[in-house]
């Protein structure tokens, strides 16, 4: 497939392996620092990472370990499990058709996932686009059709224009449930952590394809860290880690993108029209992991208050709570036991290895997960988990192997 | 989430509504295009060109150049092995 097996070549991932290696060598002899840990802020790239087995690609060295620190920017992971409820709920009302991406039917909430929803008579169906929601809403002119809404500006635009195309066509069963979340805000909250140490950053490619690159310089400008904009095939990433390694092996704190057959240095016009047309910043918005931060998300304006599914259905969470049953009772006191004890928030943020959470692997499993990152392919908890590391031990000799 | 595909724009199924037909690996979709459209430029303008496809739109037009430029970029390096050879990855 051109411009995804171009980028896969191993003679171009061993090449950038050597050249990864050199520099390594000429940091260690710097001999400022034995570690450098570089966070892959987006999921996609976490996946690459795994798919690819590049972790264990990347050279060893006596003076110094380079460190990949799986970052938080995977919609489903930081989605709240108040959100899931309340997605379930609005699911669970008579005439509505909820339409979802896949990969967001499996995240927990405290009352089961929209999979469960389904199980208990919800219609909830999965489309790959925001238009496929759309056609099903033209159809069934007497239900109410709403979107799930997810991801960062990655996938804003298409909800954006998709508000728009209803209104054009003048399809007023539509509405979003929207839980779309904004990078920076998100990326300086780790910044701002103290206990956090980071040395640089491989940001999302598809993100920049949107917003640009500008919205990455306080990175540069106000934690003085280097950062590199990358794509998502093998020699992509591993070349966004090399100019990282290459900004500090020459001191350096710049906004670079190595994803230049994609991105564009001022982003998406046409799509950044939209969203400022559609969208207004969320005032406060819960991330898991994070608790509250401050515009870190986007609502829908007063303007399109028709295609706004909270508007049109409010808090339904009481449609929720069916009546307890002793087994529903213990079901939901044995699940807030397990999360009093589960560390999502510390492995979202790379401060700890998925290994080091005591659910994992045996009480948090793909099969029945209790945390988000063990739902979607994106979360370091899955990789990991698919990646045949089921413990400690087995993280330690993986990263020695 | 973030999963983009390139594709080859090959024909255009609904101009008012802005969808082309994009194919991908031998496999036709209807793309929204609003995204890569420039002000007042034409749908039938886009034929022929590579774009990134995510959940069903067209988000940006691949730089057939600039992808080039990479490839020869990481292919020199294994010819190079001095040490400015660094400063030319970047």
């Amino acid at each position: 497939m051109k411009y995804s097996d171009d980028f896969r070549k191993p003679e171009l991932v061993k090449n950038l392996c050597d050249a990864i290696g050199k520099i390594m060598g000429r940091i260690a002899s710097a001999g400022t620092r034995e570690k450098v840990r570089v966070m892959e802020f987006c999921g996609g790239h976490t996946h690459t990472l795994f798919k690819y087995g590049l972790e264990e690609l990347l050279p060893k060295h006596s003076g110094l370990s380079i460190q990949m620190v799986h970052g938080p920017g995977c919609p489903v992971c930081v989605l709240p499990m108040s959100r899931v409820d309340q997605c379930a709920a609005i699911a669970l009302q008579p005439d509505v058709i909820l339409c979802s991406f896949g990969d967001a039917l499996r995240i927990p909430g405290m009352h089961g996932n929209l999979l469960d929803a389904k199980a208990r008579g919800a219609d909830v169906r999965t489309v790959y686009s925001p238009l496929d929601a759309l056609t099903i809403a033209r159809k069934n002119p007497e239900q109410q059709v709403v979107f799930f809404a997810l991801g960062f500006e990655t996938t804003m635009p298409s909800t954006a224009f998709t508000v728009l195309e209803a209104e054009k066509q003048n399809i007023p069963n539509f509405s979003v449930f929207c839980n779309h979340i904004l990078t920076s805000p998100t990326l300086r909250a780790l910044l701002q952590d103290p206990t956090l140490e980071l040395d640089g950053f491989v940001a999302p490619g598809h993100v920049a394809m949107v917003t640009g690159l500008d919205i990455f310089n306080f990175v540069s400008d106000e934690f003085h860290k280097p950062l590199v904009v990358s794509g998502f095939e093998p020699s992509d990433l591993l070349q966004g880690i090399y100019m990282v390694l290459l900004q500090i092996a020459n001191g350096e704190a710049k906004i670079e993108n190595q994803y230049t057959r994609v991105v564009k240095g001022n982003g998406s016009a046409p799509g950044l029209d939209a969203m400022t047309k559609v969208y207004m910043p969320h005032p406060i918005l819960e991330l898991r992991g994070f608790g509250q931060i401050g515009n870190a998300g986007v609502c829908l304006r007063p303007e399109y208050e028709n295609f706004d599914a909270e508007k049109k259905f409010g808090h339904s969470e009481s449609i929720l709570k069916p009546q307890p049953t002793a087994q529903s009772q213990e079901a939901f006191r044995q699940l807030e036991e397990l999360l009093q004890k589960s560390r999502c928030g510390e492995v979202l943020k790379g401060k700890i290895e998925p290994t080091g959470c005591p659910l994992y692997g045996e009480l948090c499993t793909p099969h029945a997960p209790v945390g988000a990152l063990m739902v979607s392919s994106e979360g370091s908890c899955a990789a990991y988990y698919n990646r045949g590391i089921r413990s400690r031990k087995d993280s330690l000799l993986a990263a020695d192997a | 989430m973030c999963v983009g595909i390139p594709g080859q724009i090959v024909g255009i199924c609904n101009e008012e509504q802005q969808l082309v037909d994009v194919d991908i690996s031998g496999i036709k979709r209807p793309v929204n295009v609003a995204c890569v459209l420039e002000k007042g430029e034409q749908v039938a303008n886009l034929l022929g060109d590579w774009v990134l496809v995510h959940v069903g739109f067209a988000m940006s037009r691949i730089d057939e150049q600039e992808a080039q430029e990479t490839l020869a970029l990481l292919d020199e390096l294994g010819e190079l092995h001095e040490p400015d050879s660094d400063e030319k990855l970047a």
